[in-house]
């Protein structure tokens, strides 16, 4: 089991506020890692950081062996590494076909390749992929008039399409209707099983987490509080007491 | 007649009017020309502000680049450019037909490639900034162009240029000028229709919707922005040494450089019609000219008032333009889906092949 992303004593700072704080963590290929932590605690800015939205302040950020801490967002994807966005993000002016058709792998894209148009069996994978996510009927509407639910869906199979080798899901179940969430979660099981895409996911829902991760780490304070398989994440006494504040605590005392 | 038939119909009798225009309003051929470099501009800001939502105010700058770049060409094939703008025009070039022509196209030639460099050379500075910051940047390369020609004495500095005179009958002139408009803007319309087509328009609009999401998903972002204005650029360079030629006299700040008149004009054109879409800036040239000879014969005096008044009830009441507005009102006309297909009224997302 090889490291697909290496997060070694990454620090970010926004200002006076240390948002990460020498925070060192591992994503294994082929497999499904979380990453939890209350409000604030910098699993954001650690995506961020990893996806080179913002630069770092110290550390070193390892993809594929490769140093990637100073590259751009654009270079960064174009290697494999994606992020979906926890407000959702997409072409709200384009049909869902052609959001799908646009987020193909840039990869290898050539100078020519601007002015060209996409091949049938592009256009079959975009439709086959948005029936995957349960939005083909609606392939042909304005994606910025689906529903909040259904644009996240778009945005997962956007990102599918591009054929990451790794994706980051920040918050893949929120505002989503709860008898949706376990038919997202199997579609997320299956990317990571038929298609092979690692994933790296922040998420709030526990019982969601528990179940699909096979590794979480947990973010407090900006450092890293504790990490391990979810049995033992959910009996740790730090993280309960980080989720469930323990200022409260104190106060009963 | 099926919609084939009636596009080939549509089509048919634009160029059919192109055509006979001037043979049967000759008193308006120069009016004429013009609608067709209006066409051209609103075509060619649509591909930035429409299509990609960076709307920029500058771009008349290409035009005027290219006025005088054909114009130094024309001039220098032949003759000394510095001395012949010493003497402001007091000099006279005899041409030959056949010099007049290699120079003409020549220069054509050397606008468009000149002025689709400039765009690229641009593109890397003002491609950084975002929203009004672009607009504003872009005025200002346009503005900065007028002011720094009007002193360049090599250029004729404000006292301007007279290009070389068409060695023929005037009448004739004037028809082949009308033709080259012509002929330009039908070239814009064809090789936007062709770029439209796949890849690009796609990249270009998710720049629009969303830029900073493009970037994540490895769009090469720049590549897009800086080609889409050099196509821009390309073909507003061609019209600005065509328009030179046409008028025969340039100078900076009222025919090389309006960006008060030709700037905003074309950003108003391609609004009026419906930016973001193929045909709209099409429509927004032809009501806007139309509309601004009539306040110009019939209201002089109070024209740019009318004009004023437009833009007004444009932009607040009409933002989505005439096209924009009539595919809302009519959107299966234009082939847009706003039901979601349900040709078995099941809701699970799933493909189902077509009976």
């Amino acid at each position: 089991m090889t490291a697909l992303i290496e997060v070694s004593d990454v620090s970010k700072a926004f200002g006076g506020v240390i948002a990460n704080q020498e925070i060192s963590l591992d994503v294994p290929e082929g497999r499904i890692t979380g990453l939890i932590g209350p409000n604030g605690s910098g699993k954001t800015t650690l995506f961020n950081s990893i996806v080179g939205f913002h630069p770092i302040d110290s550390g070193s950020i390892l993809f594929e062996g490769q140093e990637i801490s100073k590259l751009r967002v654009q270079q960064i994807a174009r290697l494999g590494l994606l992020r979906t966005f926890q407000q959702t993000r997409i072409y709200s002016n384009m049909n869902c076909v052609d959001n799908m058709l646009i987020s193909l792998s840039h990869r290898n894209e050539s100078f020519g390749d601007m002015f060209a148009t996409y091949p049938p069996e592009v256009a079959d994978r975009a439709e086959s992929l948005l029936e995957f996510v349960g939005l083909y009927s609606k392939r042909r509407l304005i994606s910025g008039d689906l529903s909040f639910g259904q644009q996240k869906l778009l945005e997962f199979a956007m990102a599918l399409m591009n054929e990451p080798k790794v994706l980051l899901l920040d918050e893949p179940t929120a505002g989503i209707n709860p008898t949706l969430i376990n038919g997202l979660i199997d579609r997320l099981k299956r990317a990571n099983q038929e298609l092979g895409v690692t994933l790296f996911v922040i998420e709030h829902n526990m019982p969601v987490i528990m179940g699909l991760a096979e590794h979480i780490y947990c973010l407090a304070n900006g450092q890293l509080l504790a990490q391990g398989p979810p049995e033992e994440i959910q009996n740790d006494q730090r993280v309960i007491d980080a989720y469930l504040g323990g200022h409260i605590q104190t106060g009963d005392s | 007649m099926t919609a084939p038939d009636r596009k080939v119909a549509g089509y048919g009798a634009i160029l059919l009017f192109g055509v006979v225009g001037p043979f049967l309003f000759p008193n308006y051929t120069f009016q004429l020309a013009v609608l067709w470099i209006m066409i051209l501009f609103a075509l060619t800001w649509d591909i930035m502000g429409g299509q990609m939502g960076y709307n920029s105010l500058g771009n008349i700058f290409f035009f005027g680049a290219g006025m005088y770049i054909c114009a130094v060409v024309q001039i220098g094939l032949y003759y000394d450019v510095a001395e012949y703008t010493a003497h402001f025009g007091a000099v006279k070039i005899e041409l030959t037909e056949d010099q007049y022509f290699t120079g003409l196209t020549l220069g054509l030639i050397a606008a468009a490639v000149g002025s689709t460099l400039f765009a690229v050379l641009f593109g890397w500075t003002v491609f950084g900034l975002r929203g009004p910051y672009f607009a504003i940047g872009t005025l200002g390369v346009a503005i900065a162009a007028g002011e720094l020609v009007g002193t360049w004495d090599y250029l004729g500095g404000g006292g301007g240029i007279t290009v070389p005179i068409y060695p023929g009958e005037p009448d004739e002139r004037a028809l082949l000028f009308y033709f080259l408009c012509f002929l330009f803007a039908i070239f814009t319309f064809v090789f936007l229709k062709w770029l439209y087509r796949g890849r690009f328009a796609l990249a270009i609009n998710a720049i629009r919707d969303d830029e900073e999401k493009a970037e994540g998903m490895g769009l090469h972002t720049l590549r897009y922005k800086t080609a889409a204005w050099a196509v821009a650029a390309f073909f507003l360079g061609l019209s600005g040494g065509l328009f030179g030629n046409m008028i025969g006299f340039i100078e900076p700040l009222e025919v090389a450089f309006p960006t008060v008149t030709f700037g905003i004009f074309m950003v108003v054109m391609a609004l009026l019609g419906g930016k973001g879409t193929l045909w709209g800036p099409i429509l927004g040239a032809v009501v806007f000219h139309l509309i601004k000879e009539t306040t110009w014969t019939y209201m002089l005096g109070w024209q740019w008032v009318a004009l004023g008044t437009l833009i007004i009830v444009n932009i607040v009441f009409f933002q989505q333009g005439i096209l924009g507005w009539a595919q809302e009102k009519w959107p299966e006309r234009f082939g847009l889906v706003v039901e979601e297909a349900s040709e078995d009224g099941a809701d699970d997302g799933a493909r189902r092949e077509a009976a």
